[in-house]
């Protein structure tokens, strides 16, 4: 019963208006790489999906986008129950099949190049990565640079993916397939799209 | 070629409330509603279900008013509804040896169990005008008899037994069957992929094709193995119930048309088979789709490709109504630069194929202009 | 205990199979003449989407989209507690909003034979005479063969 409360509690309260704001954000951190768009607390999903992954969860996903859940996620039923009642979507098979996948600990997640990549006439098809971190300070700097970005922008989001650095250096050699990234904090979102470079820091 | 014009946006909405005007004709006539068109033109509304590939009789009928009765327009705007909506999920296939039958019909058995059930068939009418209609008449009651608890299995289970026919199309074990409404199509396409199309295909291209095979193009020695309408109950598995939800009844065609096959270097001789599956009373429909079904395998059992109907590229890339329409209705659109360039193509072309054909006059010309 | 929770789903099923196949005017009438309670909270819709429908290649054969069909969902909780499901073919958002809460109440052990009897039982007696009378209809329609004898042995 426990699991089932907590499986159908915590939607959208407004799922029109609460979608269409959680999209317009999402739709102007993807616009503007490194920007931090705040996001209120719109959902509230069973531990450890955080309010903002699982309010992204809510607006982007539905019974069409297979999800793929990190181990932590994957190890709570109430989690896997919860998104399948309030986003219809299924669970993927392999993390290649997943049009979304959701990381709770990115430190300790899978390689970028496990993900879908798209393909070559269809690099739409690619996954995008919801990553859940602790905010945008305290972890190593990136800086910044591409599409959407005038000059240079910097964010620090910890924790991130071992070697984030040189993988996201693998991604953007696959342009025009690879992963997109969705940062996600108690505070709101940032995004890193497959076109934004992260400039190595020199010492 | 398509360049931004402005203006017309008068034109336009005066058009549009002309429209509204002239849909609504003559208002001492009263305005139709939609329960009598679900009641009374119940299979205009079936054919608008099917191509329009949604079960909502309503909004089909909703549809033809609209549309002031135009059937390709009316589908177009069910198909743009569908596409406002979210999706819950995929049903668990219908199972139409459930059905609750209202009509049913074998030309290939006589006597098969459950019987020949007619129903409401313009089968054996004599196809003249009733003018009793015109003046709405009072309908009788239909006569009742009382109902055998007869299992009424399908006719291709009974062919089964004697091993001369092939069995239900199976598609690999893994396989997940194929969304053309998810992606976009590719050729050649699994036959699950094709009836999907084809159960939204055009009626008319579909009935003409069908009817080129019997007159001898791709020829496959159909009969009507059977045909069932009826209701069948539909359920969706939901994460949140331990069951699947029971969603409640659709009524729907199934046609079974059965073809002898000589056998190729891939089958041995046996009878094949034809299927089609179409919401709502939609036996012409049914039959049309059954009958391309079988022509479009023609490369699964190693038949040569000879005819129209057997072109996979051909029949599905032509059968939808609403692409057609777009593609050929845009045409009346402003192609303003488009021609211009086109004439002066023309011009070019004519001058020099005058000066071509009489070099002479083509000088004269040239000088009188300087 | 197993066999007992097995009957109970079976029963639920049914009961959401006929709310869902009832029209949502014979819903609000019989809820109205039983005075049902219908306080619920929404923990989603009333809301109206579409489900694919599957078909079989060949009536048996491997699954193949058809088309689609619209449906209308509701989850609701009572006041008690209980949570409550609809699912239903068309658009009628009343409909499956009174059908979820019916389903939460047939799930407290306290009101299930009241909702049996007061809408289960005439919704599901309606239906049947609806199908019992159209499949007398279709059974007169029934041909009986009969062969001509021709010529003399």
């Amino acid at each position: 019963m426990d699991i089932a409360a907590q499986s159908i509690e915590g939607g959208f309260a407004d799922s029109v208006f609460n979608a269409q704001t959680v999209f317009r954000a999402v739709m102007d951190a993807m616009a503007r790489p490194g920007s931090v768009q705040p996001l209120s607390a719109l959902a509230r999903p069973p531990a450890p999906l955080s309010a903002t992954a699982g309010a992204v969860a809510l607006a982007l996903c539905d019974n069409d986008t297979p999800l793929w859940l990190d181990p932590a996620l994957h190890a709570s039923a109430a989690v896997i129950s919860w998104l399948g009642f309030h986003s219809g979507a299924p669970l993927a098979n392999t993390p290649a099949d997943a049009h979304f996948a959701f990381v709770a600990t990115p430190a300790e997640m899978m390689a970028l190049d496990g993900f879908s990549q798209g393909t070559q006439d269809y690099p739409d098809r690619s996954t995008t990565l919801i990553l859940q971190v602790s905010d945008f300070t305290s972890g190593a700097p990136l800086r910044l640079e591409g599409p959407g970005i005038e000059t240079s922008a910097t964010i620090a989001p910890a924790q991130m993916p071992r070697h984030f650095t040189e993988q996201w250096k693998q991604n953007n050699k696959r342009f025009p397939r690879g992963v997109d990234i969705i940062l996600a904090t108690s505070e709101g979102l940032a995004c890193l799209p497959r076109t934004t470079r992260i400039k190595t820091m020199e010492a | 070629m398509y360049v931004a014009v402005k203006g017309g946006e008068a034109a336009i909405a005066n058009a549009h409330s002309l429209l509204a005007d002239r849909r609504r004709g003559d208002r001492s006539v009263p305005a139709l509603r939609l329960d009598q068109i679900v009641e009374q033109l119940a299979l205009g509304v079936d054919r608008v279900m099917s191509e329009g590939s949604l079960y909502d009789r309503e909004l089909a009928a909703l549809a033809i008013v609209q549309a002031r009765g135009d059937m390709i327009e009316a589908i177009f705007l069910v198909r743009a509804y569908r596409t406002t909506l979210p999706r819950f999920g995929y049903s668990k296939p219908i199972d139409t040896g459930t059905m609750r039958v209202e009509r049913r019909v074998s030309a290939t058995y006589k006597d098969l169990p459950g019987g020949q059930l007619l129903g409401p068939t313009f089968d054996y009418t004599h196809r003249l005008l009733d003018p009793e209609l015109a003046a709405s008449a009072d309908v009788a009651e239909p006569l009742q008899r009382e109902a055998e608890a007869q299992a009424m299995p399908r006719v291709s289970a009974i062919l089964a037994r004697e091993g001369l026919i092939e069995p239900d199309g199976e598609m690999p074990q893994d396989h997940v069957p194929g969304d053309i409404t998810r992606e976009p199509l590719e050729f050649p396409m699994a036959r699950d992929i094709r009836l999907q199309a084809l159960s939204r295909g055009d009626e008319g291209f579909l009935l003409a094709l069908g009817y080129s095979t019997q007159r001898g193009y791709a020829r496959n020695h159909p009969f009507v193995g059977e045909i069932r309408i009826g209701e069948v109950e539909l359920e969706l598995d939901v994460p949140e119930l331990p069951f699947a939800a029971p969603l409640g009844t659709v009524r729907v065609t199934e046609c079974q048309m059965v073809n002898q096959f000589k056998g190729s270097a891939k089958a041995p001789p046996q009878f094949t088979r034809g299927y089609g599956l179409v919401f709502g009373q939609s036996e012409r429909k049914a039959m049309a789709m059954a009958l391309c079904d079988r022509a479009l395998r023609a490369s699964e059992l190693g038949e040569d490709i000879v005819a129209a109907a057997q072109d996979e590229e051909f029949v599905i890339s032509h059968s939808d109504n609403v692409q057609a329409t777009g593609f050929v209705e845009h045409l009346k659109l402003p192609h303003y630069v488009d021609f211009q360039a086109e004439l002066d193509l023309v011009r070019r072309m004519r001058a020099e194929y005058e000066a071509r054909e009489n070099p002479a006059k083509a000088e004269e010309k040239r000088e009188a202009a300087e | 205990m197993r066999g007992q929770e097995a009957r109970d789903q079976a029963e639920r099923k049914a009961a959401m199979a006929t709310l869902a196949q009832s029209s949502g005017d014979d819903i609000v009438r019989l809820w109205n003449e039983a005075s049902l309670p219908s306080q619920a909270e929404l923990l989603r819709g009333p809301e109206t989407g579409l489900v694919t429908l599957r078909g079989r290649i060949g009536g048996g054969g491997a699954p193949f989209n058809v088309g689609e069909a619209t449906v209308t969902r509701a989850t609701v909780r009572l006041p008690s507690g209980q949570v409550g499901h609809c699912y239903a073919l068309g658009r009628d958002k009343q409909k499956a909003k009174l059908a979820a809460i019916a389903d939460a109440l047939w799930q407290d052990p306290a009101r299930r034979a009241e909702v049996e009897t007061s809408l289960i039982a005439p919704l599901r007696s309606a239906l049947t005479t609806a199908q019992e009378k159209r499949r007398a209809e279709t059974a007169a329609t029934k041909v009986d063969f009969f062969t001509m004898v021709r010529g003399e042995d």
